[in-house]
C-alpha cells in the first residue's frame, strides 16, 4: 500500500508560487484561504531557500489527536483528511498543527471562524468522489482519477514531489547523492520511513 | 507512543490512488517517466495521469451530469518558455487545466502565472473588458461594435485627409499569436505608415539588432532545454527564477548533474541564490565586467584561437581594445568588483566548456544596450562557444510570442522576416500578398516615407508633444492605438500623461482596459474595444528557443470580445483596403457573425515568403502534429528519432526537432527539421546544422570576411567561406539545372530570400549540404554601430558623475527614428545640475513572478493578485537606516523628473547600497492617488499600485531607441 508523502526540494524551489496557483485553480480555493504556501529563509542574502509547505499528512498527526469533535481521518494512503460536517470551527487543530497547515475562511467576532480547510492531497473528502459536495467542500478529487495533487504535477522546477514516499524518497535521494549535499535531515524516518541518513536506504552511497 | 486518537467513525476509507494504480501496475519506468514522475507517485501513476482524462473521469464519475468534455491543447500566454496546458472544457465552459507531461519543453511544470491561466476562461467575477466603450464626459459607456468601428474609423480616415496616416500610431503587440501580428503589419501598411511597433522594442530591440549584426540571426541561438548540455551557465541581466521560472528546470538540472552556475546582477536575485558564484556589480556597467573577464581569458590564453580564426572577424581588434582598457583596476572601479570575483568567472567559463551565457533585460534596457549584448556575444566568440550545443547565446524572450511578434510581426523598422524597407523588400511582399506594387506605394504619402522607420513605442510621446519642425515626418502623432500593448512598461510617465491628454485620439484594443484607460485626465476622444484572449483563439506562437507550437481555441471569445484579426477586417472594410488585406485568406464567420480570415491561411501565407529566416517550412499540418506527437521529442536534443506517423494528418515527424524552430528551410515538403542549435557546423543542413551569415560584404578592409578554409556546415559540397546564393552563383556552380523547370521560372533573377519557389534553398541545402546564406565569420567589430568595439559609456542618468568625463554617453541625435535624441546633452545637464547628489540611488527595475508585463492582466486574475497586492522597493538596509524607514512603511520615491511615486519600502540585503530595484508589473495608482475611479466599471484590475515608469528617466539605446529603465536615479523618503 502506497504512503503519499509531499518532499519539497530546496535547492530546486524557486518559489515561482506555481504550486500554490495550481491548488488555488484545482480546488477553486477563495481569497484568503492558503492550502498551499511558500516559505523562505535569509530572503535576499546568500543561503535564501525557499520550501513549499502544506498540510503534511503527518504520519502521527497532532491535528487528529486534538480535535474535539474527532472529525480527521486518515485513509490507506496516509492522507490526513476531515469531515466538514462534523467540524466545528474551533481552530485546535491550527495550534497544533506545525506547519500551520489548517485554515479558516473567516476571522469574525466571538471566534467565529467557519469550518476549517485544508490541503486534501487532491483527495478530497468523505463525500461521494467527484460529486458536487464533495467537490464545494473539499475541492477536486485527482487521486480518484489516478493523477496526483495539481501542485506537485505543475511545480516549474520538480522541487515539490508528491507521491508514495517510497517512491520519491529514491528520487530525492537521487538528487542528494549527485548534488553530494544535504545528507542528513531531522526526522526523516519518521515521515517519510527508513533511515534518517540518506545514503543509508537501498543504492545509497557510503 | 502515536498521539493520533484512531477514529471510528468512518467506517469506508478510501484508496482511489491503489484502484487507479493497481489497474495499469507493472510499467517500466524511463528517463521521461522519470522526469515526470518527480511529481509522481510510480511510473504506473505517472501512465495513469496521462490517460486522457474524460477516460479516467467518465470511469469514476457517478452520476455525473451528461456534458460534452473535451481537451484542448493550448501554450502558456505569460512568457516565452512555451509551457503547454490541456485545457478541459466542458459544454464550451473551461473547467480545469492539466498538465502536459509529454511536452518537451516544461514537462508539465508551470510556474503562479501558468498554473493559473484557467482564470481566462472564467466569467464570473471577470475584470475583463466586457463590451466596446466610449469616453464621454468622463465617464466609459457602452457602445456597439458597429458604433465603435464607425466613429474610431471616421476619426482615423479624417486623421489621414486632414494630416497623413503618419498622424497615427499603432502599438501592435507581443501577445499576437504569429498570424494576427504578421496581419498586424500588412493591416497597418495598407494604412500607409510605418509608425507601428510592439513590446520587443522595450525588451530585446538591442539584443535582435546587436545579435544580428554579429552573426546572422537576432536571436536565442540555443535552447531551454540545451542548457541541459551546458557544463557552464553564466547568468547576467536575467532573473530566470521570476522571469522564465520553468527555463530553472533546465537549468537546475544541468546544475545537479555538474554544471557550473555564476549570477552576475545588482540584485542578489532568485536566481542568484542558486548560483555557485554571484557577482554584484553596479547597474550599468556590463562592458566594463564583461571585458573584464575577456582580459583574464586572453592574459591566459584561455581563448579558442582555432575557432576565432576560421569563424570571427575583429577579435584582435577587441583583444587590443580589452588588453589596453579593461585593466583589472579600470574594470573594478567602473563596475565595483574585485579583481579576484572577476577572474573566477573568467576561469570557470573557461574550463568548463561548452559553457553558455543567458541575458535578459539587464544588459538589453541601457542607452548602450546594443554594445552590452556584443560584448556578451564577443565573450562567447572568443571562448568558441557558438554553434555548440551547451554553448550559444541564451537570449531568453519576454512575452510569449515576442519573438514571433519581431520575427514577422508589427516593427517600424521592417516587413515581415527581416526584411527591411526597400523597394526590394516591398516588391517581395506585394508578390505575397497578390497585390499590386504601385497600388500599395499609393497607400503612403511618399515613397519616402514608405520606406523610412517608424517612430517607436518608447519615443511615441515625443511624436505627439516634440516641436513639429524637430521631427522627421510632416505632422505629429494625432492618434494612438494600443492594441495589446501596456503603457505602464514605457519611460516617462510624465510626459506620456501629456501626450495622451493631447492626442486627437486614443484607441485601446484589449481583453482588459489597461492603465491607459485610466491614466489620461480626458473627458472624450478614448475608446475601448474587447479583444479576446489566446485562449480564444487558434494560431502558432514563437517560443523563445524559436520552435513554433500550436494552439488550439480553448473557448469561444467572451463577453462581446472579438479575434484581433476580426477586429482588423472590421477596420478594413471601414478604411476600404479589406479585399486586398484579406486576398489570400478564406474568411470564416465567429459566433457573433463577424468576418474573420482562416488563421491557417494566414500561416500558410507567411511561409510562402519569410525565406530570410526559415519561416517557411512551418505548415499549420506539420506544427500541429507536432502538437498531437509532442512525447516522442526528445528533452535534450528535441528531436524526434524514430518513425511516428500522425494519425490525422498522416505526416512522419521522424527526424523533427520540435515546433520545427526557426530556420526551418525550403517549403514544408522538403521536410527540413528546424535548427535548435544555430551556426553549427558539425551537423548537416537537413539534420539543423548551419554557419555564420555572409551578410556585410566578402572583405572589410582587405581583411576577409568569409570563414576560412575547411569551416563548413558538415558535408557541405563547398568546404570554405563563399558569399550568399542567388541565381547567378547558383549557374556559375552548374547547379541550376537541379532546379525543376518550374523552380528555374520562379527563380529567374532572384536570390534565396526572394525566389518564391524555394528551389535555390532546397538545392542547397538538400543536394549540397551548402547554406545558400554564405559562410561567413562572425562579427566581433560591427563597424556600422556607433560603437564598432562595444565601449563603456556612463548612463544618462550616472550615479558617477567623476566618471562621465571619462566614459562619456554619445552625441545628440538629430533625426533618429524620425525624432531629435538627446546623449550628451542630458547626460551633461544631469552632471550640472548635480543630479545625483540630489537623487544619489540608483533605480533599477523588473519582474516578479506572479505577473507579467504591464500586469493588467494577471494583477485581474484573483489567484496571482492574492500573491502581491501591493508595490513596493526594495532599498538596502544601511540607505533604510539613514533615511529612518522601516520595514513595509510607505515611502515616495522620487526621480530628476520630478514625479513622485508612493510604494512600499522592502528593506533588504538583496539590493546593495545605493541600489533600489521596484517592480513594473503595477499601474492604477497616480502619484500617490488610486485611479480606481477612472477604469471603466467592474473593469479595473483587483491589484493595483505605482507604476515605476511614472517616475522613470529620459535615455535611449543609440541603436534601437531601447529605453533606459534598467539605470536611473532617485531619492526615497518616508512618506
Amino acid at each position: 500500500m502506497a504512503r503519499m508523502k509531499f518532499i519539497c526540494d530546496a535547492e530546486r524551489c524557486i518559489e515561482c508560487n506555481g504550486c500554490v496557483t495550481a491548488c488555488k485553480s484545482e480546488h477553486e480555493v477563495p481569497w484568503g484561504v492558503n492550502r498551499r504556501r511558500l516559505v523562505t529563509v535569509n530572503d535576499g542574502v546568500p543561503g535564501e531557500r525557499s520550501i513549499s509547505v502544506s498540510c503534511m499528512h503527518c504520519s502521527d498527526a497532532p491535528c487528529m489527536a486534538v480535535c474535539p469533535v474527532d472529525c480527521f481521518y486518515k485513509t490507506d494512503e496516509g492522507i490526513v483528511l476531515h469531515d466538514k460536517d462534523l467540524c466545528i470551527g474551533c481552530g485546535y487543530c491550527f495550534y497544533a498543527c506545525p506547519f500551520g497547515a489548517p485554515q479558516f475562511p473567516q476571522a469574525g467576532a466571538f471566534g467565529l471562524r467557519g469550518k476549517m480547510d485544508k490541503c486534501t492531497y487532491c483527495s478530497g473528502g468523505p463525500e461521494e468522489n467527484h460529486s458536487a459536495e464533495e467537490f464545494r467542500k473539499y475541492g477536486r478529487n485527482r487521486l480518484a482519477e489516478g493523477k496526483l495533487p495539481a501542485c506537485a504535477e505543475m511545480c516549474s522546477t520538480k522541487a515539490l514531489l508528491a507521491g508514495d514516499a517510497e517512491v520519491i524518497t529514491k528520487i530525492y535521494k537521487t538528487r542528494v547523492v549527485t548534488r553530494g549535499k544535504g545528507e542528513e535531515i531531522w526526522g526523516w524516518s519518521m515521515a517519510y520511513g527508513g533511515s534518517d541518513k540518506l545514503s543509508d536506504l537501498p543504492g545509497g552511497k557510503a | 507512543m502515536l498521539l493520533t486518537r484512531k477514529s471510528e467513525g468512518h467506517a469506508e476509507l478510501r484508496n482511489p490512488l491503489a484502484r487507479a494504480a493497481s489497474a495499469l501496475a507493472a510499467k517500466t519506468i524511463d528517463r521521461r517517466a522519470f522526469l515526470k514522475g518527480s511529481g509522481i507517485a510510480a511510473g504506473s501513476a505517472a501512465f495513469a495521469s496521462q490517460l486522457p482524462l474524460n477516460l479516467i473521469g467518465e470511469a469514476n464519475a457517478q452520476a455525473k451530469a451528461a456534458g460534452k468534455t473535451e481537451v484542448k491543447r493550448t501554450v502558456c500566454t505569460h512568457c516565452s518558455v512555451g509551457c503547454s496546458v490541456d485545457a478541459v472544457v466542458q459544454d464550451g465552459v473551461w473547467v480545469r487545466q492539466e498538465p502536459v507531461f509529454d511536452s518537451p519543453l516544461n514537462l508539465g511544470a508551470h510556474c503562479a502565472k501558468g498554473a493559473s491561466v484557467r482564470e481566462h476562461g472564467m466569467v464570473e467575477h471577470s475584470h475583463r473588458l466586457k463590451y466596446p466603450m466610449k469616453l464621454e464626459n468622463g465617464k466609459y459607456k457602452r457602445i456597439s461594435w458597429d458604433q465603435a468601428i464607425n466613429e474610431i474609423g471616421d476619426k482615423l480616415l479624417q486623421l489621414k485627409k486632414d494630416f497623413g496616416p503618419d498622424s497615427t500610431f499603432w502599438v501592435g503587440s507581443s501577445k499576437h499569436n504569429n498570424e494576427q501580428a504578421y496581419l498586424f503589419r500588412k493591416f497597418v501598411s495598407m494604412f500607409g505608415t510605418n509608425n507601428m511597433d510592439h513590446q520587443a522594442r522595450i525588451c530585446h530591440s538591442t539584443t535582435v539588432a546587436g545579435v544580428a549584426n554579429t552573426w546572422g540571426y537576432g536571436a536565442m541561438t540555443n535552447s531551454y532545454n540545451d542548457l541541459q548540455n551546458a557544463k557552464c551557465m553564466f547568468f547576467i541581466g536575467s532573473n530566470a527564477a521570476e522571469a522564465h521560472p520553468v527555463s530553472m528546470l533546465h537549468a537546475l538540472h544541468a546544475k545537479e548533474t555538474g554544471a557550473k552556475m555564476i549570477v552576475a546582477d545588482p540584485r542578489f536575485t532568485r536566481t542568484a541564490s542558486k548560483a555557485d558564484q554571484y557577482i554584484r556589480f553596479r547597474s550599468g556597467t556590463d562592458v566594463a565586467l564583461l571585458f573584464g573577464m575577456l582580459y583574464h581569458i586572453f592574459k591566459n590564453g584561455w581563448e579558442d584561437q582555432p575557432y576565432i580564426n576560421d569563424r570571427v572577424y575583429g577579435m584582435d581588434k577587441v583583444r587590443e581594445d580589452v588588453m589596453k582598457k579593461w585593466t583589472p583596476d579600470k574594470v573594478t572601479e567602473v563596475t565595483g568588483v574585485p579583481e579576484a570575483e572577476v577572474y573566477a568567472a573568467a576561469e570557470t567559463m573557461s574550463k568548463n566548456r561548452p559553457s553558455t551565457i543567458v541575458w535578459c533585460m539587464g544588459q538589453t534596457q541601457h542607452s548602450i544596450g546594443n554594445a552590452f549584448v556584443r560584448a556578451s556575444c564577443i565573450l562567447q566568440l572568443a571562448l568558441g562557444n557558438i554553434g555548440k550545443a551547451g554553448g550559444g547565446a541564451n537570449i531568453y524572450r519576454g512575452h510569449d510570442n515576442v519573438q514571433g511578434a519581431t520575427d514577422i510581426g508589427p516593427n517600424p523598422d521592417s516587413l515581415p522576416g527581416y526584411y527591411g524597407l526597400a523597394a526590394g523588400a516591398w516588391k517581395h511582399w506585394c508578390r505575397v500578398w497578390g497585390v499590386d506594387y504601385e497600388w500599395m506605394k499609393a497607400r503612403f504619402p511618399s515613397q519616402t516615407m514608405m520606406e523610412k522607420s517608424g517612430m517607436t513605442v518608447s519615443r511615441w510621446i515625443d511624436g505627439v508633444l516634440e516641436k513639429n519642425e524637430l521631427i522627421d515626418q510632416d505632422s505629429n502623432l494625432r492618434a494612438i492605438i494600443y492594441w495589446g500593448h501596456a503603457p505602464n512598461s514605457q519611460s516617462r510617465g510624465l510626459e506620456m500623461k501629456q501626450a495622451m491628454e493631447k492626442v486627437d485620439l486614443m484607441v485601446i484594443v484589449d481583453p482588459y482596459p489597461t492603465a491607459a484607460s485610466a491614466m489620461p485626465d480626458r473627458k472624450d476622444g478614448v475608446y475601448l474595444l474587447p479583444a479576446a484572449t489566446q485562449f480564444e483563439t487558434s494560431g502558432s506562437v514563437t517560443a523563445s528557443n524559436r520552435s513554433i507550437q500550436w494552439r488550439e481555441k480553448v473557448i469561444e471569445p467572451l463577453f462581446e470580445s472579438k479575434t484581433d484579426h476580426a477586429i482588423m477586417t472590421l477596420f478594413a472594410k471601414k478604411f476600404g483596403f479589406e479585399r486586398e488585406m484579406n486576398k489570400n485568406y478564406k474568411m470564416v464567420k465567429d459566433k457573433a457573425g463577424t468576418e474573420e480570415p482562416l488563421i491557417e491561411d494566414i500561416t500558410r501565407e507567411f511561409n510562402k515568403g519569410s525565406w530570410t529566416i526559415g519561416y517557411t517550412g512551418q505548415s499549420p499540418e506539420r506544427l500541429k502534429a507536432h502538437m498531437r506527437l509532442m512525447q516522442h521529442f526528445d528533452v535534450k536534443t528535441l528531436r524526434c528519432t524514430e518513425s511516428v506517423v500522425d494519425k490525422e494528418s498522416g505526416y512522419d515527424i521522424k527526424g523533427d526537432y520540435f515546433g520545427l524552430p526557426w530556420p526551418c528551410y525550403g517549403t514544408p515538403e522538403v521536410k527540413h527539421p528546424g535548427s535548435p542549435v544555430l551556426y553549427r557546423t558539425d551537423l548537416k543542413m537537413m539534420d539543423g546544422g548551419g554557419c555564420f551569415r555572409a551578410n556585410f560584404g566578402v572583405s572589410k578592409d582587405g581583411v576577409n570576411l568569409l570563414a576560412e578554409e575547411g569551416s563548413f556546415p558538415s558535408g557541405s559540397d563547398i568546404t570554405t567561406g563563399h558569399p550568399e546564393f542567388d541565381h547567378i552563383l547558383m549557374k556559375k556552380l552548374g547547379w541550376w539545372a537541379e532546379l525543376t523547370p518550374e523552380e528555374q521560372k520562379e527563380a529567374e533573377g532572384k536570390n534565396w530570400k526572394t525566389d518564391l519557389s524555394g528551389g535555390i534553398q532546397r538545392v542547397c541545402m538538400v543536394n549540397h549540404n551548402t547554406h545558400f546564406w554564405g559562410n561567413a565569420k562572425a562579427r566581433a567589430v560591427v563597424w556600422n554601430f556607433p560603437d564598432g568595439i562595444p565601449q563603456h559609456r556612463e548612463p544618462i542618468y550616472s550615479p558617477r558623475p567623476d566618471l562621465v568625463a571619462k566614459y562619456p554617453t554619445h552625441d545628440d541625435k538629430k533625426a533618429f527614428w524620425r525624432l531629435p535624441t538627446l546623449y550628451k546633452t542630458a547626460q551633461q545637464k544631469a552632471v550640472t545640475d548635480k543630479v545625483a547628489e540630489k537623487y544619489p540611488i540608483v533605480l533599477t527595475s523588473g519582474r516578479l513572478v506572479e505577473y507579467e508585463g504591464g500586469g493588467d492582466e494577471t494583477r485581474s486574475n484573483p489567484w496571482l493578485a492574492e500573491l502581491q497586492q501591493e508595490n513596493f522597493v526594495e532599498v538596502n538596509t544601511k540607505d533604510a537606516e539613514n533615511r529612518g524607514i522601516k520595514y513595509w512603511d510607505f515611502v515616495w520615491v522620487s526621480t530628476p523628473t520630478g514625479a513622485k511615486i508612493k510604494v512600499r519600502a522592502l528593506v533588504t540585503e538583496r539590493v546593495g547600497p545605493g541600489t533600489s530595484f521596484i517592480p513594473f508589473h503595477f499601474a492604477g495608482w497616480w502619484q500617490g492617488k488610486d485611479l480606481l475611479d477612472k477604469y471603466p466599471d467592474g473593469s479595473a484590475p483587483i491589484v493595483r499600485g505605482e507604476a515605476v515608469n511614472t517616475a522613470t528617466t529620459y535615455g535611449y539605446d543609440s541603436v534601437t531607441m531601447m529605453q533606459e529603465t534598467k539605470t536611473t536615479l532617485c531619492n526615497i523618503e518616508r512618506a
